[in-house]
């Protein structure tokens, strides 16, 4: 395994968790869009999703650990009919409530006050927007996507979100193809100067994320012959430095049938933890998982490239 | 013809440096100091590198800054517009030697 050797070079081999500040917890893959990029290769048509027993598993463990976060990702995590449960019992407990929210699921039936139900709840809403441009957007999640993005960003705007303190927006900015992604802080100005003239919109944060060579992004690479290259170019652009904020390392992705992984991306690759004793969310033993050795493969190198991307 | 270029001899650029290695290490210095962000910035410089390998219509260096430009957060339509000002500079330069045929009529002519 590449990653491997070249943490060895780097003598970090092998890397451990330094805490679990943050839970992660993905509802199940159904989802009313259907992404090119989608490492879960999540769409309507998948079943698979967080059961209640679950999810009260879930809870029990933020009200036994001092676990800040909750990460609650999909799918479409509001698709999962205990969602609105979960979150305002973890809002009860006091957690910061993070979700993952495509923003077209806005437009979807039954979904229409879910703008209000975040802000009640006050949680931080990262959203999906690959590009600031319209026709790179749809290109990579639909036609119509881009449209009802802005629109859904103007609704959340209304409310508050994006303009003040305590209702935080961040925007995703994915490479539309097989290439790294730019520094975050100059496509960041890009997309504030963009959105602000053309539509009217404020957001708090871009983040910029490079694709996984794993899910439906993979399949991509492989059709397209650009599977090797991508590696290379992941490989070629590792940086050590990025070891230390890497989100494994601080947090437990939990998957919609309640076994834990290292992170979303060792869930999707099929990779469990390295310690074989904890498995599923209801073995969950905080002092153990806070330093446990991180199970790691050569996916793991879309993390570790050029400024990181966690 | 269709394989004369092949996609997988950029990677083989350093093969060059088996002969003559000294020069090809001065080639490579210069060529990586040159693209540094200096009183341009790095995307400035990664656009006058695109539309010069336009210019030249060379395929190697067309793949390579495309997807550095790409990875600087450009899309299709910044492309476009610098391959439009290398096109038409280099347009314009064949269309103003229009004069020197003119100037060349202008002396053979009564």
């Amino acid at each position: 395994m590449k990653f491997a050797e070249r943490l060895k070079e780097e003598r970090r081999y092998p890397l451990r968790a330094e805490n679990v500040e943050i839970l992660q917890v993905n509802l199940g893959y159904r989802c009313n869009m259907s992404c090119k990029h989608c490492h879960v290769q999540a769409g309507p048509a998948r079943r698979e999703m967080m059961d209640m027993k679950t999810v009260e598993t879930v809870l029990n463990v933020l009200r036994r650990s001092n676990i800040a976060t909750l990460d609650i990702t999909g799918g479409a995590p509001e698709l999962n009919p205990h969602f609105q449960y979960l979150v305002t019992k973890s809002k009860e407990i006091g957690r910061h409530i993070i979700i993952r929210s495509n923003l077209t699921i806005f437009f979807e039936d039954g979904m229409e006050d879910m703008p209000e139900f975040y802000r009640e709840n006050e949680v931080e809403v990262i959203a999906s927007l690959p590009y600031y441009l319209k026709d790179n957007v749809d290109r990579v999640r639909g036609r119509g996507t881009f449209h009802k993005s802005m629109n859904a960003i103007k609704k959340l705007n209304v409310l508050g979100y994006g303009r003040r303190d305590g209702l935080t927006l961040n925007l995703v900015y994915n490479p539309q193809g097989a290439f790294l992604p730019p520094e975050q802080c100059s496509i960041e100005r890009d997309y504030r100067k963009e959105l602000k003239e053309k539509y009217g919109v404020d957001f708090d944060k871009l983040y910029t994320f490079a694709n996984m060579p794993i899910g439906r992004f993979s399949e991509f690479l492989r059709r397209s012959g650009n599977f090797e290259k991508y590696m290379d170019t992941l490989i070629d652009a590792f940086n050590p430095s990025t070891l230390d904020g890497i989100m494994c390392r601080h947090l437990i992705s939990v998957g919609w049938n309640g076994k834990l992984y290292d992170c979303d991306f060792n869930q999707v690759a099929g990779i469990g933890l390295s310690d074989g004793n904890t498995e599923n969310i209801a073995d969950f033993d905080f002092e153990r998982l806070a330093v446990r050795e991180i199970a790691a493969d050569d996916h793991c190198f879309g993390c570790t490239a050029g400024q990181g991307s966690t | 013809m269709s394989d004369y270029y092949n996609d997988e001899d950029l990677g083989r650029f350093g093969e060059i440096g088996k002969f003559k290695p000294d020069l090809f290490k001065k080639f490579m210095e210069w060529y990586n100091a040159s693209l540094q962000p200096g009183n341009l910035s790095k995307k400035e410089k990664i656009l006058i590198a695109l539309g010069v390998a336009h210019a030249i219509q060379c395929p190697y260096c067309i793949d390579a800054f495309t997807k550095a430009s790409l990875e600087e957060g450009m899309s299709l339509e910044h492309i476009t517009e610098a391959v439009h000002v290398a096109s038409a500079i280099r347009g314009g330069a064949s269309l103003i030697h229009g004069i020197q045929a003119h100037n060349s009529v202008d002396r053979m002519s009564m």
